[in-house]
């Protein structure tokens, strides 16, 4: 963790946007507010994510973003030793988490999990959100970041 | 009488041509060249005209575009092209199924499959993306420092080892093979390279579970195959190898986006593996020698516990150097060195070495080598599969 900014992963890698055609801002934009949200469908109830533009379930256009409480489950997990990218020359190890949310359809998001990067990581482990605000002005936004429950 | 849809014996692959392969931006030639060197080497090993190829299959966006080829080859005339979608290795099989269907269906004569690489001259798979934004999917990765295809398939692995008790001894076997198997093959960029267990024990861990030797190579090169009908393919001057079977596709949702494919650890070769093996009418107890795409080495574990080799709780006792090592191995494994010690052709090089198996021209020659087959690309969308044989297995 850098020790000037607080922030888990230096800036410098590429920071999250909507696709082109606008899936997933209602994502990026809750996170700003420190909200966790998923896919839902309004139709059939089922989440889905990745965000896609119909329920793969029952095949409605009509779909929302649900807040979730944040607790997930550790599912996989690495870490990383070598950088691929000039910002992460002096960043690793890191460690990357895929967090399964109960709560939501056991979907899965990745991120980074908090605290030592040397630490024991166990699947099946309880975690919760941790929101990590990032960039300034026009180019900020909030990575969406995971800690142990202790 | 209908009948049966199948391309089972009924087109083989009658030439092959490759390049000298290089380490990744050592090329002295731009990629079309090695690409036009490839296709004329292929049309030489066949024994025709290289105006006589008429069609063209590749896979992974290859850069080189049929047109630009046939315009530059001066051929006749171009009755099939063809691309198989996906950015990785996955289709390498399906481009040669996609060319036998196009012999089958009577477009063409003569279809090269191709695929030609100059890292150097173009960008590197192993690198992370140096753009300012991860624009829809990527974003739910990219600012995490998911980057890379080795950081993207390490977490399936992870969680497969974890599910199953598979330990590194596994992927380690895997490596060792290739890399012995390159040591008679003097293609291989890794030939006068020796692994053993020690370097593989010592050497640096690029993500966990991965080690350097778990990951494949980056390198520049060309390599092209002929494939025509069973008619022409009885008269022509190499020993064909008969296509029994190919299937390509992907599992229910699959590419599910930020990691989230419902079965995980998985190669994706679940829904192909029946299919390769029912129009083949063979089992993987017939299998003699086999060719799986090493992206990474925990791909290939998955690959071989899908295609029925081994039961996926037995992994640590099958996955052994001595299994896999031609030619008294149980299941010979990438004989030439493969995407790890070979040359990282994107997987094509590895039909290469089937067809040379079913010849019995391999460096690393199983004896009567009959059933060979290829897993091309696991754990990409989509995935293809394909097993090439000496005997045609039909009534000629």
């Amino acid at each position: 963790m850098s020790a000037e900014t607080g922030a888990y992963l230096p800036e410098g890698l590429p920071r999250p946007a909507p696709a082109i055609d606008g899936l997933g801002a209602e994502f990026w934009e809750a996170a700003k507010r420190h909200e966790l949200v998923v896919q839902q469908c309004r139709a059939c109830d089922g989440f889905q994510w990745g965000p896609e533009w119909i329920c793969y379930q029952c095949h409605s256009y009509d779909l929302t973003y649900t807040q979730v409480s944040g607790r997930g489950v550790i599912y996989s997990w690495e870490r990383v030793w070598h950088p691929v990218h000039p910002s992460l020359q002096e960043a690793t190890p890191y460690i990357v988490v895929l967090v399964e949310l109960p709560d939501a359809g056991n979907v899965r998001m990745a991120g980074n999990l908090l605290g030592d990067p040397r630490q024991d990581v166990v699947i099946g482990a309880e975690v919760e959100v941790a929101f990590e605000d990032k960039g300034e002005g026009d180019e900020a936004y909030t990575l969406v970041q995971w800690r142990v429950v202790e | 009488m209908t009948e049966q849809a199948t391309m089972r014996g009924k087109a083989a692959i009658v030439g092959i041509g490759e390049t000298t392969y290089y380490k990744r931006g050592q090329s002295p030639d731009p990629e079309i060249k090695l690409v036009l060197d490839a296709v004329q080497l292929a049309a030489e090993d066949a024994g025709i005209d290289v105006r006589e190829i008429d069609g063209f299959a590749a896979y992974a966006n290859d850069r080189n575009d049929p047109s630009r080829l046939m315009t530059a080859l001066g051929s006749k005339d171009m009755t099939f092209n063809n691309m198989v979608w996906g950015g990785g290795g996955g289709g390498g099989s399906a481009a040669v199924a996609n060319a036998v269907a196009a012999v089958v269906a009577g477009y063409s004569k003569y279809v090269v499959v191709y695929r030609g690489l100059a890292q150097g001259q173009f960008g590197r798979f192993g690198q992370g993306p140096q753009t300012p934004t991860a624009p829809g999917a990527a974003a739910f990765t990219a600012p995490y420092g998911l980057l890379s295809p080795a950081q993207s398939f390490a977490m399936r692995i992870r969680r497969f080892m974890h599910e199953h008790g598979a330990e590194q001894s596994a992927l380690r076997a895997i490596s060792l093979a290739t890399y012995r198997h390159a040591q008679s093959n003097p293609r291989a960029v890794m030939y006068g390279r020796e692994l053993t267990e020690e370097m593989y024990d010592n050497s640096r861990m690029i993500v966990e579970p991965f080690h350097l030797f778990d990951c494949c190579q980056e390198n520049d090169g060309a390599a092209a195959l002929i494939v025509t009908s069973a008619e022409r393919a009885k008269d022509m001057q190499q020993k064909p190898a008969w296509v029994l079977s190919a299937a390509q596709g992907s599992d229910f949702r699959q590419a599910a986006t930020a990691h989230n494919s419902p079965d995980y650890p998985t190669s994706n070769f679940k829904t192909l593996a029946p299919r390769l093996y029912a129009m083949a009418g063979v089992g993987p107890e017939d299998v003699d020698v086999l060719q799986s795409y090493e992206n990474f080495t925990g791909g290939v574990l998955m690959s071989i516990v899908e295609h029925g080799f081994c039961e996926p709780d037995e992994v640590n006792d099958f996955f052994t150097l001595e299994n896999f090592s031609a030619p008294e191995g149980k299941l010979p494994l990438n004989t030439s060195g493969g995407n790890l010690a070979e040359c990282y052709m994107h997987g094509l090089e590895l039909v290469h070495e089937a067809v040379r198996q079913v010849r019995g021209e391999s460096t690393c020659q199983v004896p009567d080598a009959n059933i060979s087959m290829v897993t091309s690309g696991p754990m990409v969308q989509p995935v293809s599969n394909l097993i090439v044989a000496a005997d045609r297995g039909v009534d000629a």
